[in-house]
């Protein structure tokens, strides 16, 4: 039976590897055909922020690859709502990540649910393995 | 109960490859199992046969290498994360052409797929991070 797999995302893409490095175990955890869920709180919410561009200090970016998750299979990506409020940053702040859902005509569908802090401690309990990055 | 465990930070640095050393101990002495160690970000440092802490301190690459001696654990070092902190066994120094390699005893290299076996075959999987 598969597992619930969580990867749970809490600092900057950008001034130390860990958000770099979590999305190529994310890459890899897609091809196991476990139930896999991203989610992004503290200063991790900005990973998925739009418009990034850290061309002048050097760093790729790797943000376009979250786009391509659902083509992965990965649907659910799960936004602290009180980490974006920290940060004055809303759900508008975030890049427009879609999927398409296969047992509906291919229609194209959010990833991206904001979720309270509440709502995010039940989505960590109902997990049989928690990456945290 | 079987256990996985991820080290995430480099030895000395951060206390977490030092934390997650003694659980293994407490745990395969309670007769826990430990079915794989696997090692990421800069936790891959953890496993350089090079290093030399000053005598009065803790050696914390040996301790995981006896460790594994003593209880067959399998040490798995990212090679991904590897690749780009110069943590290399022969065959990869072999391959990338450099003519040094440094991994320690009881360590080998192998792809994330290890990780997410771990997390799959485990009970529980534990983290050890900043």
């Amino acid at each position: 039976m598969a597992k619930k797999f969580l990867y749970l995302n809490r600092k900057a893409p950008y001034g130390s590897v860990y958000a770099l490095e979590s999305l190529e175990v994310v890459l890899i955890a897609a091809a196991f055909e476990q139930e896999v869920s991203l989610a992004f709180l503290d200063d991790g919410v900005y990973q998925i922020a739009k418009g990034q561009n850290p061309k002048a200090i050097g760093m790729k970016n790797f943000s376009p690859t979250y786009n391509a998750l659902g083509d992965y299979g990965i649907t659910k990506m799960y936004v602290e709502r009180e980490s974006l409020a920290e940060r004055g940053l809303t759900e508008d702040d975030l890049m427009p990540i879609v999927y398409e859902d296969e047992d509906d005509d291919y229609a194209e569908k959010p990833s991206v649910q904001v979720v309270s802090r509440m709502e995010m401690a039940q989505i960590m309990a109902e997990q049989d393995v928690t990456f945290s990055f | 109960m079987k256990y996985t465990l991820m080290i995430n930070e480099g030895p000395y640095q951060h206390q977490a490859s030092d934390t997650a050393l003694q659980f293994a101990r407490a745990a395969l002495e309670k007769g826990h199992e430990i079915f794989r160690v696997f090692f990421y970000h800069d936790g891959v440092n953890n496993g350089t046969r090079l290093a030399v802490p000053p005598k009065d301190d803790r050696m914390l690459q040996k301790e995981w290498s006896e460790l594994a001696e003593k209880h067959g654990l399998d040490l798995v070092i990212c090679i991904a994360a590897a690749q780009r902190r110069g943590l290399m066994d022969a065959s990869e120094a072999k391959r990338q052409g450099l003519n040094a390699d440094n991994i320690a005893a009881g360590f080998r290299i192998s792809g994330l797929g290890q990780l997410i076996e771990g997390g799959i075959e485990a009970d529980r999987t534990l983290v050890f991070g900043d």
